[in-house]
């Protein structure tokens, strides 16, 4: 379970503070398909990145579990990001010099996993995201819809318990984008928590939880009727 | 993190930017390089002006018969002519502490002859200890053989140039010539070399000193000349020769020692002179092959800002990313260095090829001192971009404001 208690962070640009996430209030329950939108510059990717451990709030506190992991050592939070967190990026962030395989491997090797343990688990996911003729390319031989699977790939190999997606699908077309979505929703279905920031309308409705943002707050929290009741 | 892992993760971060890794590798290496080529460019100049001067001979006295004019005192009475030099003296000479090679001359013109051929030379009479007084070297043969200096052997030593007037091509060893009236065995022959001493030693003839007190009739010294071991101790064996050759003289004051003090004094300063000179030309090559590495580091490492970034997204701690990067900056940096060694052996090559006057031996320490300077800076300007960027929260080090 994630909770969110009166996160705020601003930045200084120039001579102006802009307030990127103003008391923001959030929990979530495991295995909730959670998608984020709102207009450009309302926060989104920083409250993402705020749940991703990728930034640093400037108060409030942030639980992962029981857990208040602003206070962690750097150890201790690269373990977290390492072991409990999947992060995929708008652009990728796939290493260029590296392989399909050798990016999905990137985080068991800074996990310290035994060669061979690494080799099985990256077939596995070559495997499952429809990349075995493609594992020894790299990225730029790659299309955008292959490159978001290695991604994805890269961000689950550990087995997070929580995936974050800041825009997986913006720079793809709509069909690899489905694709994209299809296969997280696959993971969310097999339990992993999912949390999801977009600007498409309509991929954003297919979330459990709608979250929508403006201005540093959370504007409305919705729960569509049709499906299950989150937090249970 | 594995080791292995390490290794292979620093390898192929350098392996897959190629042209990234080739300037820093050619960055270290003309850093590395050019260190190593001046300083050894350096080091020759000195060594060969040191050699010059040496041959010039900075620690050699010349002992001459008869009392200078400048030496002061009374003038010679009339009627009281300086005793002669003899070879007694020379052999008393090597008697003083740190005089180790004293060698008795005379010289005198004789007519050489060979077959039809003749014509006129310098001959010198001397004993084997001319030989490294001279520094003087073979081309073929032997010098004067050591303890025969007072024996009348009738051998001889040719400098090259009249060995080859006198047998062109042909081999000269163990014929036979006539010097004035005496017949005379070729030993030896003496390699090219220019002159020393005021004295061209490729047109002379060499035999034993006793020979020559027969060939000229004469049993008085031309002059001796001793080597001191070093050039410090030149003052005292200056005094020791005066106090040891008038004891001989029956308390007379009848030679004049002449050192080269003027050419002493200049060498000393130019010595000077060269060795600040080599000292600065390496100590700005080393500068600027630092900031020259420094700013290829520089601009390197920022450019993988993001890369940390992304590092620590995933899972990285600080310290693994300051293990990779600091394994990546030394593999490069060693490579690199060879890279420069490589390029400065090839370079001293080319330029001995060029100018094969100069004495070119590349300085141990100027290798060590660019080799660790390149490694330190590579290293240093490696790892600290990356450790400030390992601070960063990886948002920050992941955008590219
Ligand atoms: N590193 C930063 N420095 C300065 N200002 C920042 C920084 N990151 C975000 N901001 C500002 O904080 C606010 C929120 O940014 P954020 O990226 O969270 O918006 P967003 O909702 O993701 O927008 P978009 O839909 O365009 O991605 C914006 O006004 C942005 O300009
Ligand atoms: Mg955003």
């Amino acid at each position: 379970m994630i909770s969110l208690e009166k996160i705020c962070r601003s930045f200084t640009v120039g001579d102006e503070k802009v307030h990127a996430l103003r008391d923001i209030d959030l929990r979530v329950s495991d295995g909730e398909y959670i998608s984020i939108m709102g207009p450009s510059g309302s926060g989104k990717s920083t409250l993402l990145n705020m749940i991703g451990l990728l930034d640093r709030p400037d108060s409030g506190t942030y639980r992962i579990g029981d857990e208040d992991v602003t206070l962690l050592s750097d150890r201790r939070q690269a373990e977290v990001r390492c072991h409990r967190i999947g992060f995929i990026f708008q652009f990728f962030h796939l290493v260029s010099r590296m392989t399909a395989s050798e990016n999905i491997e990137l985080p068991m090797i800074l996990a310290g996993m035994e060669p061979k343990q690494r080799r099985g688990k990256v077939e596995e996911a070559v495997e499952a995201f429809g990349l075995a003729d493609r594992a020894s390319h790299r990225p730029d031989q790659l299309s955008g819809g292959q490159r978001q699977r290695v991604a994805i790939a890269r961000a689950t190999v550990m087995q997070p318990e929580i995936l974050l997606a800041d825009e997986p699908t913006g720079n793809l077309d709509s069909t690899s984008g489905m694709d994209v979505i299809n296969i997280l929703e696959r993971l969310n279905g097999d339990g992993i928590t999912l949390i999801m920031v977009t600007h498409d309308h309509s991929l954003g409705r297919r979330a459990t939880r709608q979250l929508t943002m403006v201005d540093g707050r959370i504007e409305r929290d919705t729960v569509p009727s049709l499906s299950s009741a989150p937090g249970s | 993190m594995r080791a292995v892992d390490v290794v292979s993760f620093a390898y192929r971060a350098f392996a897959g930017h190629r042209v990234r890794t080739v300037l820093l590798f050619v960055a270290m290496a003309i850093g590395v390089g050019s260190v190593v080529v001046l300083t050894t460019l350096g080091e020759g100049a000195r060594s060969y002006v040191v050699g010059q001067f040496s041959s010039l001979g900075t620690n050699l006295l010349i002992i001459l018969p008869g009392r200078s004019e400048t030496v002061g005192g009374p003038p010679p009475l009339l009627g009281i002519t300086p005793r002669d030099l003899t070879l007694e003296d020379a052999e008393a000479l090597l008697h003083i502490r740190g005089i180790r090679y004293s060698a008795p001359i005379i010289v005198g013109a004789a007519p050489l002859s060979r077959a039809d051929r003749e014509r006129e030379v310098t001959v010198l009479g001397s004993t084997s200890h001319l030989y490294h007084i001279r520094k003087l070297q073979m081309a073929y043969g032997r010098f004067l053989p050591e303890d025969e200096a007072l024996r009348q052997a009738a051998v001889c030593i040719l400098g090259h140039k009249t060995k080859t007037e006198l047998f062109g091509s042909d081999p000269a060893l163990g014929q036979s010539l006539r010097i004035g009236e005496y017949r005379f065995r070729v030993i030896g022959v003496l390699a090219p070399m220019g002159e020393s001493l005021g004295m061209d030693m490729s047109d002379v003839v060499i035999i034993p000193v006793a020979s020559a007190q027969s060939l000229f009739n004469t049993s008085s010294m031309f002059r001796i000349i001793v080597e001191a071991d070093s050039r410090e101790i030149m003052d005292r064996a200056k005094n020791a020769v005066l106090r040891t050759i008038k004891l001989r003289h029956e308390g007379e004051d009848d030679v004049t020692v002449v050192s080269q003090d003027a050419v002493l004094a200049t060498f000393d300063k130019i010595f000077t002179v060269l060795t600040l000179a080599v000292a600065s030309i390496g100590a700005i090559s080393i500068a600027v092959a630092g900031i020259l590495i420094m700013n290829v580091m520089l601009i390197v490492v920022s450019q993988r800002r993001a890369e940390i970034g992304l590092l620590k997204a995933l899972g990285a701690t600080r310290q693994q990313i300051i293990v990779l990067f600091l394994t990546e900056a030394i593999i490069v940096s060693s490579i690199g260095s060879a890279f420069g060694v490589l390029l400065a052996r090839g370079s001293v090559w080319g330029i001995e090829k060029l100018f094969p006057i100069l004495p070119l031996q590349i300085p141990l320490w100027s290798l060590a001192v660019a080799v660790a300077i390149a490694l330190m800076v590579g290293v240093v300007f490696a790892v600290l971009p990356a450790i400030n960027a390992a601070k960063l929260d990886p948002v920050v080090a992941l955008s590219r404001r």
